[in-house]
């Protein structure tokens, strides 16, 4: 399978953020790929699937297939969903370990990490961490089944 | 609409601006544009120098040392509670506690007053404009004394109904606790008024004053209001200081919060016996520094004057909503008679932390999101709102930007 691996896909991130010469256009393409997101169905925005930060809130949903994790998510915020859209790009269709391996530095080269900092305003780091934890708990299932 | 020039300058903002050095800062290499003073306004250069000045030259503990420099530090201490006496026309200076902010003014009245008089059944009445400050700790207290909490209404324009109010008061309403200026809407609330007809009903009357201090001229016995709330850093002082103020005869009544050194006079084993007002309410070193540099801000107000400054401010907030009126899809939340230098506002179709997020990257700071008012914004069905909030240093130039950046703003996001 061809999958590109999770540090191939941040590069590529990286480089495309490499080309904007002001924030405008770092931003532009950060909205853009928030718009671009497909919505998540109505029936998935539950509170269980709720990510609440202080100001926007995170909808995610996760599914398990032939060993690979895969993510859907939304916000009613169209910044944080530009970058729930990278986060997605990077990590959904990866196996476990991968996902729990990830160190997600392309978060901080690109400059957005105040906005994942900002854990109070957002509900984007306690998103990352809950990516995390799917995968962990899709891993253990893994291993009593294959037991 | 009237021209920007042809509003009058009531104030040499010039030459205030050039005694707040953190305006000169730039961010995201723009210049800053401040509109964030409801949350905390910036300080004078004179505020800072009073901190530094009091740790190179006079740093000591307060109140017990015989030494010099004791002597110095308590009489700068003590210079400050009857500064703020005068700054809200308290009667007595020991009816000035010094407390942490408005937050624990608040508690400390719910934790002493509140466990001494409330009991099963008895109500204690907010409004749907408070500060979580302001609603929490009596949550915390009904629980407790089985008493139950009752919130007046806000309607559509921001105000609370006031015949809602005259019929929520009765025999079983012990306290009624009401914010003076809302930090979400900017709502003037008629406290005196609402004060008056509480006393009437055998109530006693706690006033959050966090926002209303620094604009309005206030009188504590004027109002006739139980206890008074308020935090140094919105009135351009220090943070981590602030003041309650409660009637003598109230404070001398009620029971010890914090126990500790300086609230006691003699200890001993069996029994201690606690020090007289305004001390029975300091345990432990106080805040020293930033309450010396407490009396500084009361002082910068005082010499500039709270006419002046409410008039430029007024202005600003005209200025500023008439601007805001013209975007298409913003809608202004908060739109009473009487409002304080600020416009709360939300844009059809964007979220406002979005907004919040491209104006920091124009050097503009606004707060976005629900102002811990969480109950007020689902009254308004929102999520939250960009609020732009004005002190005595803001221009009109900066209004300008801030319209500006909302207009590239919208245009991005839309």
């Amino acid at each position: 399978m061809s999958k590109k691996s999770i540090i191939e896909t941040e590069q590529e991130i990286i480089d495309d953020f490499s080309l904007f010469d002001s924030w405008e256009d770092k931003y532009e393409y950060i909205i853009d790929l928030g718009k671009k997101l497909p919505l998540l169905e109505e029936q998935y925005k539950t509170e269980e699937n709720k990510i609440k930060g202080c100001q926007s809130t995170v909808w995610l949903v996760a599914s398990y297939t032939d060993g690979r994790v895969f993510f859907k998510a939304d916000s009613d915020a169209v910044i944080v969903k530009g970058l729930v859209s990278m986060l997605i790009t990077v990590l959904s269709g990866h196996r476990p370990d991968e996902i729990i391996a990830a160190k997600l530095d392309f978060i901080r080269e690109i400059g957005m990490f105040t906005h994942l900092a900002q854990t109070r305003s957002n509900g984007l780091l306690a998103m990352i961490k809950q990516m995390k934890n799917y995968a962990i708990a899709y891993k253990t299932i893994q291993g009593i089944e294959q037991k | 609409m009237k021209a920007p020039n042809s509003i009058p300058q009531v104030l040499d903002v010039t030459s205030i601006r050039n005694q707040f050095p953190i305006l000169n800062r730039r961010v995201k290499e723009k210049p800053l544009v401040y509109l964030d003073n409801a949350a905390t306004s910036q300080k004078p250069q004179s505020v800072i120098d009073a901190i530094s000045d009091y740790y190179t030259n006079y740093n000591a503990n307060i109140h017990r040392g015989i030494h010099t420099l004791a002597e110095e530090a308590t009489m700068a201490y003590e210079a400050t509670r009857f500064a703020v006496q005068e700054f809200i026309g308290a009667a007595f200076p020991e009816e000035i506690i010094f407390t942490r902010g408005t937050t624990e003014g608040i508690n400390l009245v719910a934790y002493t007053w509140g466990r001494q008089h409330i009991i099963p059944g008895d109500e204690i009445l907010i409004s749907a404009m408070e500060h979580h400050s302001n609603i929490v700790p009596w949550q915390i207290l009904c629980e407790e004394k089985d008493a139950v909490l009752k919130v007046i209404p806000v309607n559509d324009n921001g105000e609370l109904s006031m015949e809602a109010y005259m019929e929520l008061l009765n025999e079983r309403t012990k306290l009624v606790s009401i914010v003076q200026v809302s930090n979400a809407l900017g709502t003037v609330n008629p406290v005196k008024e609402m004060i008056s007809a509480a006393h009437k009903a055998g109530a006693r009357v706690l006033v959050d004053g966090a926002q209303s201090a620094v604009h309005l001229d206030i009188d504590v016995q004027d109002l006739d209001c139980d206890f008074f709330a308020f935090s140094a850093h919105k009135v351009y002082g220090p943070t981590g200081i602030g003041v309650l103020y409660g009637k003598k005869e109230l404070l001398e009544s009620m029971p010890v919060f914090q126990g500790g050194g300086e609230m006691i006079k003699e200890v001993t084993f069996e029994k201690t016996t606690y020090n007289d007002l305004p001390y029975k309410y300091e345990a432990g070193t106080p805040n020293i520094a930033d309450t010396i540099a407490f009396k500084t801000a009361l002082d910068f107000v005082k010499k500039i004057g709270k006419a002046s400054i409410r008039e430029h401010e007024n202005n600003l907030l005209d200025y500023a909503t008439a601007q805001l009126q013209q975007i298409p899809g913003l809608r202004i939340i908060g739109e009473a008679r009487e409002k304080v230098s600020l416009v709360s506002f939300v844009i059809k179709g964007i979220h406002p932390q979005d907004i919040g997020i491209i104006l920091d990257n124009m050097g503009i700071a606004v707060r976005t999101g629900h102002h811990c008012t969480q109950p007020l914004m689902k009254r308004f069905e929102i999520p939250g709102t960009v609020r732009a909030s004005f002190a005595l240093y803001n221009t009109r130039e900066e209004i300008d930007i801030l319209i500006n950046g909302l207009q590239k703003a919208i245009k991005m996001l839309l």
